[in-house]
């Protein structure tokens, strides 16, 4: 019984990461409908930029974030300003091109500089400091670290989303760019601020990332396929349904691999069909009229 | 005639949707603090002559000369910034936002001037009852005040207005157009497009008909008789 708790509280936790890997994609596609074929590669990417920063200047990977975090902000808007608004239009097919083609490319960069070997960071003590719940259920501080963080980026979105002149002009753009142009919004400048808020999450995921398991290249795609699906479990346009979908789906893992190792991906995938196939809308879909 | 230079002057505008073309050398111009009406039948030009004011046509530099500076070409939102305020047809509400944040983002480019959100609810008191509601929750007329109001809320020279009465019901139309004189008193420059001559004949000093990408009749309001708009309207 007590094994169980545990295995679902686990679940929960690591579902925190999968809600970061959700959130940024949730957000650039609300925003402007662009679907980020490079997403993964982005959070793979930000974990070797977290290694490089974490090797050259001897701090931990939590401290890491200081840096990273601009810095892949920094990048996001520049990809948007320089590359991606290019291809936005009616046509939803060339941003999918065009990330499906950055996604290889940052792979294939990343094999180069650093090899296919698996990396990872290490954050010391913490990694391995627990505290125990009750008897029998213990929870580490990593993950719960990682869980409170993933609780607080969404509800910053939320705030920014819905409480700010930013979140205005967001979702202003989202609704009508030539309407939201004629308030004086450059929809150019408003798209590349959304990728900046969107790799800024990412490089927070990606330095968990990085500390919880071992990375190399090519990992990025199933990143990707994890945020996708809990986006889509639930319900698109929803911040806290996405939140929710990253915890279905990490609870829906974990429980597979408790009752096989091999089973853990495979019972994600296969939650997320069986919600699919009786809530094709999500959990906590937002009706937009 | 006062002998300083007009607020709008658009010269020699020639205006396409591909390789259409909708406005043929079309010259028009405004002074500050007038008001213009814009009238012809569907298709005459009317909408793509404020669309190309506002930057969301193609225009050569020159064409459109406001506020002294060069403005044919520029971007949409630069040409806003310059305190042109465009209500499109169709009020072009945003949908997922409530009606006081429609409000907000139309202020959002910070001019100053005597329009905000207190001075709008003042000019339109339903708003401020219903400023939290969704803005597709509102009637129709209501949701042209709040497209116009959010027109005003970036303190603009000059306010172009496409089909305000458009789908409205002539009582509400008469409404909103009854609040007009009170925005530009407070010397805001109108150019209203319609297609409800009368109206727009008592809301503005000065008409022009446009036929086929043309102006085909320009002159003071009072002085217009049904005749010459009609003719000068239906090209007969």
């Amino acid at each position: 019984m007590m094994d169980w708790v545990n295995v679902l509280l686990q679940g929960v936790l690591v579902g925190g990461l999968y809600a970061m890997f959700a959130a940024g994609l949730s957000l650039i596609f609300g925003v402007m409908r662009l679907v980020n074929i490079a997403h993964g590669d982005l959070i793979v990417l930000a974990a070797y930029v977290a290694l490089v920063v974490t090797e050259t200047l001897g701090v931990g990977p939590l401290t890491s974030l200081v840096i990273v975090v601009p810095l892949m902000a920094a990048i996001g808007y520049a990809l948007q300003r320089l590359v991606l608004n290019r291809t936005l239009g009616d046509d939803l097919l060339p941003p999918l091109l065009v990330t499906f083609g950055l996604s290889v490319i940052i792979q294939n960069g990343l094999l180069e500089l650093f090899t296919a070997d698996s990396r990872k960071l290490q954050a010391g003590d913490i990694e391995v400091a627990t505290i125990r719940l009750f008897e029998g259920v213990y929870v580490g501080v990593l993950p719960l670290l990682q869980f409170t963080v993933a609780l607080l980026i969404i509800a910053a979105l939320q705030f920014v989303f819905y409480r700010t002149a930013l979140g205005r002009a967001f979702r202003a753009t989202a609704d009508s760019q030539a309407v939201a142009q004629l308030m004086g919004l450059d929809n150019r400048h408003v798209f590349a601020l959304a990728m900046a808020l969107s790799l800024a999450v990412v490089a927070i995921a990606g330095v968990f990332l990085a500390v919880r398991a071992n990375f190399d290249p090519a990992i990025g795609p199933a990143r990707l396929l994890f945020g996708f699906e809990a986006v889509i479990i639930g319900g698109l346009g929803s911040l806290w349904g996405t939140f929710a979908g990253g915890v279905v789906l990490g609870v829906a893992q974990a429980a597979g691999a408790h009752l096989d190792p091999g089973w853990q991906i495979l019972a994600g995938h296969l939650a997320f069909l069986v919600i699919l196939a009786v809530r094709p809308e999500g959990l906590f879909p937002r009706i937009r009229t | 005639m006062s002998s300083e230079p007009p607020l709008l002057a658009v010269q020699g505008l020639n205006a396409f949707y591909g390789d259409f073309q909708a406005l043929f050398g079309l010259s028009m111009d405004l002074r500050a603090g007038e008001a213009v009406a814009v009238i012809g039948a569907n298709g005459a030009g009317k909408s793509t002559l404020l669309k190309s004011i506002a930057g969301l046509l193609r225009a050569a530099p020159d064409a459109i000369v406001f506020n002294g500076t060069r403005i044919g070409g520029l971007p949409v939102h630069a040409v806003a910034a310059r305190g042109i305020a465009f209500v499109p047809e169709g009020r072009g509400l945003f949908a997922s936002l409530s009606v006081e944040e429609n409000l907000l983002i139309g202020g959002q480019l910070k001019r100053t001037g005597p329009w905000n959100l207190q001075s709008v609810y003042k000019l339109f008191p339903v708003l401020a009852e219903r400023r939290h509601m969704p803005s597709t929750a509102l009637s129709g007329g209501q949701q042209q005040m709040v497209a116009i109001a959010r027109g005003l809320m970036s303190n603009p020279k000059l306010l172009l207005c496409d089909e305000i009465s458009l789908g409205l019901a002539p009582i509400v139309v008469r409404d909103i157009y009854a609040r007009l004189p009170a925005i530009v008193n407070e010397g805001i420059s109108l150019v209203l497009v319609e297609q409800d001559v009368v109206q727009a004949l008592k809301a503005t000093q000065r008409v022009y008909c446009l036929q086929e990408g043309r102006v085909a009749l320009t002159g003071a309001a009072k002085d217009l008789t049904r005749e010459v708009i009609a003719a000068a309207y239906f090209g007969m």
